[in-house]
């Protein structure tokens, strides 16, 4: 599988263009630079470069000391200069490997290059255009290619990789990574080979597919037109092919029956890098907690099931917020419940606070769950602490005992007769003293309020 | 007149930079009918510029430059000015921005006459293959100016500009200059910033200066010189260019290559020429040193590899899509990018696309591309091992005097050969600058000075004790 990933930057891969967000105007995030005008050089962005070898390092690669340019040869209107500057033979780094559930998906390479721009056609099909245009926005945007070998057996794999790549990637804040908006594009190579023999079969790649849903369907179709393919003699032809949503299935896009010659040589605008190993240690001592680390130790540490330290500790911001609700003196099993039950699914997520306020609440029986949500729900909305939204809606249970005794001796003066009725044995007597204790004080901790008058009566 | 000369005369206040201006339009009217130096003239932004410099004289806030005329081969992106790389491929094309080198000359006052002829993207040594006229040489105007900056050294030796910038990738600055009789210097590589260069082959392309003295040719490449955050192969190292000018060359050791005295075609009257200039040199105090190059005969195959290898990808841009010539006439973007390119690029350029395309690829990388890169190794270490032996290297620039109009076109392989004497050090990227040193066949020769890398201050300091010691003086060619 091949990973596309925009790393987090504020400029552009060769030039200082900002980023341009999605909606921009076309054209707009341009210079000279980009725009590939004669006379102009690239200039290497560091945080980049800074970006592509924390993820180097988080996937386990190897990072040589030396590493270089290049540029791939090709025409075509979105790429301005007329090659691209990618790297070839001497990648910013090799040979790493990411854990995807009980899996090692070797990677063979992370490195970095250039985005092209976008074409835009009049009319709905390429070939029956009348007219084209070229939106360079995107020109010159950094890209880590991320190549895996080939280690993923199937669709739910690929996906499981892809996601858990994507997990990493925001973990160490290399990307964004978000799929709908084109920062992470998932570019697999499928082939099929029957059981029990070791020759893979011949791959196609596919392309645009645009989100973990769709890169299992589309991987799920292709494996199955392929195997088809085979059944019926026709065999598999070398080719990528592209992902359509809307008919759900693959098309071919462009075979692959001539290699293209890219002509890559090194590109003489750019020295060489030669990485500092100080700086490569510094960025690896700056790595936060990875994933999968985080799995291994949340399960030690809080005793969490497996199941559950898996769903936290693939977002880093879930993870963040269950280990700041614990040391804020929320109880981890139920803290991890409520993260998984309620934050998770909900969307909007709420602070450190904020959430172990609520599960103190909820577990010293000071509110029932149902109020939880409600307050957990509004202290997000509103901005303003549980405590206070308790109160307001009269949700807290009065559970002291000298403030509950005061009531209940009141209680018993009031009913004299069903108290007496009680002590003589009466034991359904209590009903009404409780029904008149409620009425008297709907905040009462019922339980603790019960146990009160019964201790009282005796 | 020199800079220096000139500096006087304005810094007094004895001629304003306006009137200088209007004597150097006046030459340029009078001389430039027959050599052809300028392709465009920008005198509207000059007057501007003279104006300012006026100004600047007039507050005290005048740079070392102010009101100085200078000639911008049409290879260098200034903004708003139109500039085509003496191509077809680019006409109309006015950069939205300035380059770096030349920027730097407008800070210091320097006011832009126009743009300077040359080959088409650099690609020649006669300015023959400008696509829009060739240029004649001051000193006789049926035969070349040599090139690639024919345009600028003409201009210099013609008396139309105070100095002239060029590019040299592998002796477009200093064979020009020996062929017209003027100062022409090419950095270290690294040592001025490329940004705002059409680039021709990356890896060996400077800008430099022409000049009628090498003071003054200190003054410009110190003004053009440092680090520039928008190129990142302009080395950050102090700019110490001028440093012990006026030194002389006692107890220096000038080594004289054999193989540089033995190339193809060497002219009697230039070696003859070059060797009064090393009897000078050695008068003033220098010792003369036996050294050689022994790869010297690999360097014109690795340089015409690696030259067209890297054009062959720099001239990919040149697809008629976002600027210059665009044929609309097409089936498709292959047809038009094929249209495009056939009938925007000349032959020699078209030629040089075609070998690089050749040597890069798939199959032939190794034997072509990767064999050049291992020559280019060699001819440094040749560099390196002579310069153990001596400070300088001191040769003839070019093997022979200018040549007529026409007499080298039908045959390319002649035209290579007449930068044999100059490309290994653009494939070492070495500093080396051309000085007169008298005249064949009443034709200037130029005696070249190659320093070691970082050394411009040494090749300077060679050539300038060569100036004085032999009384040399850039004479302005009359133009009959």
């Amino acid at each position: 599988m091949e990973v596309h990933v925009q790393p987090t930057t504020r400029t552009k891969m060769f030039c200082s263009c900002a980023i341009a967000p999605l909606n921009a105007p076309p054209n707009t995030h341009t210079c000279p630079v980009c725009l590939g005008l004669p006379g102009v050089l690239p200039v290497i962005n560091k945080a980049a470069v800074e970006a592509c070898l924390k993820t180097a390092l988080a996937l386990s690669c190897e990072i040589p000391s030396h590493t270089k340019f290049d540029r791939k040869n090709y025409m075509y209107p979105d790429l301005p200069k007329g090659y691209q500057i990618s790297q070839y033979d001497l990648p910013m780094s090799h040979d790493g490997h990411l854990e995807v559930g009980e899996r090692r998906v070797r990677i063979r390479r992370v490195h970095l290059e250039e985005d092209t721009g976008k074409l835009v056609h009049a009319g709905d099909r390429l070939h029956k255009a009348w007219e084209s245009f070229v939106d360079l926005n995107r020109a010159g945007v950094p890209l880590m290619e991320i190549v895996s070998e080939p280690d993923i057996r199937s669709a739910e794999e690929a996906r499981d990789y892809a996601m858990a790549l994507r997990t990493l990637l925001r973990t160490i804040g290399a990307s964004e990574a978000d799929m709908e908006k084109g920062q992470l594009r998932a570019e697999p190579n499928i082939s099929v080979r029957r059981t029990g023999t070791a020759q893979l079969g011949v791959k196609t790649e596919l392309k645009n597919i645009n989100s973990f849903r769709n890169l299992q369907r589309a991987i799920d179709f292709e494996v199955k037109r392929q195997i088809e393919a085979l059944e019926s003699g026709h065999g598999v032809v070398q080719e990528t092919r592209g992902w359509s949503d809307a008919e759900q299935r693959t098309f071919p896009q462009r075979t692959k029956e001539v290699a293209e010659d890219y002509r890559y040589f090194p590109e003489p605008d750019l020295p060489p890098l030669e990485l500092d190993p100080t700086w490569i240690e510094e960025l690896r001592r700056g790595l936060p907690e990875l994933p999968e680390a985080r799995r291994v130790r949340l399960v030690a540490q809080y005793a969490l099931p497996l199941h559950d330290a898996s769903l936290i500790a693939a977002e880093r911001g879930l993870a963040d917020l269950f280990e700041g609700a614990v040391r804020a003196g929320a109880d981890a099993r139920p803290a991890a419940n409520w993260i998984i039950g309620e934050v998770a699914p909900g969307g909007s997520v709420p602070t450190v606070t904020q959430l172990a306020d609520v599960v103190k609440l909820v577990t010293s029986g000071s509110i029932t769950r149902d109020q939880g949500r409600e307050v957990l729900a509004e202290s997000i909305r509103s901005q303003r602490s549980a405590g206070e939204l308790v109160a307001e809606r009269g949700f807290a249970q009065v559970s002291d005992e000298s403030a509950l005794e005061a009531i209940v001796r009141e209680v018993i003066a009031t009913n004299s007769k069903a108290a007496a009725d009680y002590q003589a044995g009466k034991k359904q007597a209590l009903g009404a003293l409780m029904a008149d204790l409620k009425k008297k004080a709907p905040q009462a901790n019922p339980k603790v309020a019960n146990e009160i008058l019964q201790k009282l009566l005796q | 007149m020199t800079i220096s000369e000139l500096r006087h005369l304005l810094d007094d206040r004895e001629l304003s930079a306006q009137e200088l201006l209007g004597l150097h339009l006046e030459r340029i009217d009078a001389a430039d009918g027959d050599v052809k130096a300028f392709l465009r003239l920008t005198t509207a932004n000059a007057a501007e510029q003279a104006q300012a410099a006026d100004r600047a004289l007039r507050d005290g806030t005048a740079g070392p430059l102010a009101g100085i005329p200078m000639a911008v081969k049409d290879v260098l992106c200034v903004k708003g000015v139109e500039t085509t790389a003496g191509s077809q491929i680019l006409k109309g094309f006015k950069p939205p921005y300035t380059g770096t080198a030349v920027q730097r000359l407008f800070d210091a006052g320097a006011v832009m006459l126009g743009v300077t002829n040359c080959d088409e993207f650099a690609m020649g040594s006669s300015t023959e293959n400008s696509s829009y006229f060739p240029t004649h040489n001051p000193w006789s105007l049926d035969r070349v100016p040599g090139g690639s900056s024919g345009g600028s050294a003409a201009a210099v030796a013609a008396g139309e500009a105070t100095f002239s910038l060029g590019s040299d990738t592998g002796g477009s600055i200093r064979q020009p200059a020996a062929l017209c009789g003027v100062i022409g210097m090419k950095p270290t590589y690294g040592r001025v910033s490329r940004y705002g260069l059409i680039a021709f082959a990356s890896s060996l392309d400077q800008i430099g200066p022409f000049t009628r003295s090498v003071e003054d040719c200190a003054l410009i490449l110190q003004t053009m010189a440092g680090h520039d955050p928008l190129d990142s192969t302009c080395a950050d190292r102090p700019n110490d260019v001028t440093r012990g000018l006026h030194d002389g060359v006692e107890k220096m050791r000038l080594g004289v290559p054999r193989e540089y005295f033995e190339v193809e075609g060497m002219e009697p009257g230039v070696r003859l020429a070059i060797q009064k200039a090393l009897n000078t040199l050695e008068a003033a105090g220098a010792e003369l040193v036996d050294v050689s190059l022994p790869h010297t005969d690999y360097g014109l195959a690795a340089y015409y590899i690696i030259a067209p290898a890297e054009c062959s990808s720099n001239l990919a841009r040149f697809d008629g899509v976002r600027y210059g010539m665009s044929e609309q006439d097409a089936q498709n973007i292959t047809d038009a990018y094929m249209k495009t390119r056939r009938k925007g690029f000349g032959a020699e350029v078209r030629r040089r696309v075609m070998l690089g395309t050749y040597a890069l690829s798939t199959g032939y990388y190794d034997a072509y591309y990767l064999k050049a890169q291992k020559v280019r190794t060699l001819i440094k270490q040749d560099f390196d091992d002579a310069f153990a032996h001596c400070d300088a290297i001191v040769s003839g620039t070019s093997p022979t005097v200018a040549f007529p109009i026409g007499s080298r076109t039908q045959d390319p392989l002649s035209m290579y050969l007449c930068d044999v004497l100059t490309l290994g050090g653009n494939l070492a990227g070495l500093p080396g600058i051309s000085v007169p040193c008298g005249m064949s066949e009443g034709l200037p020769v130029g005696l070249q000075v190659l320093a070691p890398q970082w050394r411009e201050d040494i090749a300077l300091r060679v050539a300038r004790a060569y100036e004085l010691a032999a009384d040399m003086r850039v004479e302005v060619a009359l133009v009959d």
